[in-house]
């Protein structure tokens, strides 16, 4: 259990049955008033947001939150398998699930995936992921359009911006947090 | 943490406080930090310090020495206050309190106008570059170097901003959620605000008022939403302040884990109290509205993860 001084920003709670991470936290104590814990509250798996204000004697569940290192295995249409790394056990979650995390999963990718209640309900990537770019345009050298990027698609699918000097099969870092390119990765 | 120039800052602004109260011979005087004995306030824990208290707030010694015939004192010191931490608190925060005899809140209204338009003016002076910046309190002084100012009582500011009446918000005991949510951020926008005459049960210390003994004579500076200074017309009645204190030191007792002892020696010398007004005021929230931050850990030399 937590109580209400241990509210924070980043902080997991379980509300009703469902895990809630505090967005915006701030402590309040109108002059010879009672302490007020002013939260902001995401449910973790609607994504719905609301603004809850506590007091010092309000006490919190922990969320039944694991986080369970797992390899990415293949997709079957919108189905995603996946594989525990330590008991083998194999599940799927499913392409509304992931969200944009899709575009930059590929086979055999390690992953943390966050369980509630032993159902997935997130993952996370590595920060940075190498990726090979499977269609550009050639860089026509001495195009004066003005354009300083191009567009190029990747083994996932994916398509972004990039410099014009990046061709087709080489491999490319992208930021998996803004799906920005940011370097030409040599192998 | 403070940046060199800051501590400059901030040392000007003990010394115009100091200077302010010279002005007017106020009396500096220095009472002890550890308290055998609180005075009971639900809503303040205290830390302790071995078998003693760190104080909450000079109060009790410093009204010791009102009835003692000093005069009108201030004081600034350290006061400690448990479970006190955020954006806007600190558990060890420094206290400017005064106290001012044969006055009433309305005098110490008076006195905060005073004394922040003079040391945000006595800053400016020393530090031009700082107000040429127009940031932080300077932005707020008109043409003449003042402040504007307006006056709210509490029942005028929950009948404007909230969607419950006064009435409503005390029978529900809500108070503080409906001030905080509602009333507080329409305050001391672009100027000071004293939001005034609080209900009785929210001033454990303060005088009920003549014509009317359901609100305390009770006052709250705010600067930009923030709550600065809080004041009142003193009590000086030992048997009513006997009766007000068992019932915060039953809820403190509860709060704190063990029971507290009433302060008697506090209580023996408030008949002698003459006719007073007194306040604290927050030195850390002030010198961080007046550098423009918003963050109290950015305006004391250490804020605790520093050290």
């Amino acid at each position: 259990m937590y109580s209400a001084s241990d509210l924070r920003k980043g902080l997991k709670i379980q509300i009703d049955g469902d895990p809630y991470i505090i967005t915006e936290f701030e402590f309040s104590k109108p002059g010879k008033g009672q302490a007020l814990y002013r939260c902001k509250m995401r449910n973790m798996i609607s994504g719905n947001q609301f603004s809850q204000t506590y007091r010092s004697n309000d006490k919190f569940e922990k969320a039944a939150l694991e986080e369970r290192k797992m390899q990415y295995l293949y997709n079957q249409g919108d189905e995603y398998h996946f594989m525990d790394t330590e008991s083998y056990e194999q599940l799927f979650i499913t392409a509304e699930q992931l969200g944009d995390n899709i575009n930059f999963m590929i086979d055999n990718m390690e992953i943390d995936v966050l369980f509630f209640d032993n159902k997935p309900i997130d993952v996370s990537l590595p920060i940075f992921v190498n990726l090979e770019v499977t269609k550009a345009d050639p860089w026509v050298k001495g195009d004066t359009s003005g354009t300083d990027t191009k567009p190029v698609t990747v083994e996932t699918g994916f398509v972004l911006q990039v410099p014009p000097f990046v061709e087709e099969g080489d491999k490319i870092q992208i930021d998996t947090r803004t799906g920005n390119y940011v370097t030409r990765v040599k192998e | 943490m403070l940046a060199p120039t800051e501590l400059h800052i901030r040392a000007a602004l003990f010394r115009a406080i100091r200077t302010f109260f010279a002005k007017q011979n106020f009396l500096e005087v220095d009472t002890p930090i550890r308290q055998p004995v609180l005075l009971p306030e639900a809503n303040i824990q205290p830390l302790r310090a071995g078998d003693y208290f760190l104080q909450t707030s000079p109060e009790s010694c410093m009204k010791r020495l009102l009835a003692r015939g000093s005069g009108n004192i201030y004081q600034i010191c350290p006061c400690f206050r448990k479970e006190e931490k955020g954006r806007l608190h600190l558990e060890e925060f420094t206290m400017l309190e005064w106290y001012r005899v044969e006055a009433s809140y309305l005098e110490l209204i008076k006195d905060c106008r005073d004394l922040i338009t003079f040391v945000v003016g006595e800053l400016k002076l020393q530090f031009p570059q700082l107000a040429e910046k127009n940031n932080g309190l300077f932005r707020y002084l008109n043409e003449g170097d003042c402040f504007q100012q307006r006056l709210f009582t509490v029942t005028e500011a929950f009948a404007t901003w909230c969607p419950l009446t006064l009435e409503e918000v005390l029978a529900k005991e809500c108070f503080d959620e409906m001030l905080v949510e509602y009333i507080e951020p329409h305050l001391g926008q672009g100027e000071l605000s004293f939001l005034y005459d609080y209900p009785v049960s929210m001033a454990s210390l303060a005088r009920k008022k003549h014509d009317d003994p359901m609100v305390a004579e009770r006052f709250e500076m705010y600067i930009e939403g923030l709550e600065i200074a809080n004041g009142f017309s003193e009590l000086t009645d030992a048997d009513e302040q006997r009766q007000r204190f068992e019932k915060e030191r039953e809820l403190l007792s509860k709060m704190v884990g063990e029971e507290l002892s009433m302060p008697e020696k506090f209580l023996a010398d408030l008949n002698k109290l003459p006719p007073s007004a007194g306040i604290a005021l927050g030195v850390d929230r002030l010198f961080m509205l007046i550098l423009g931050k918003s963050d109290i850990t950015e305006a004391v030399s250490f804020a605790p993860d520093d050290l």
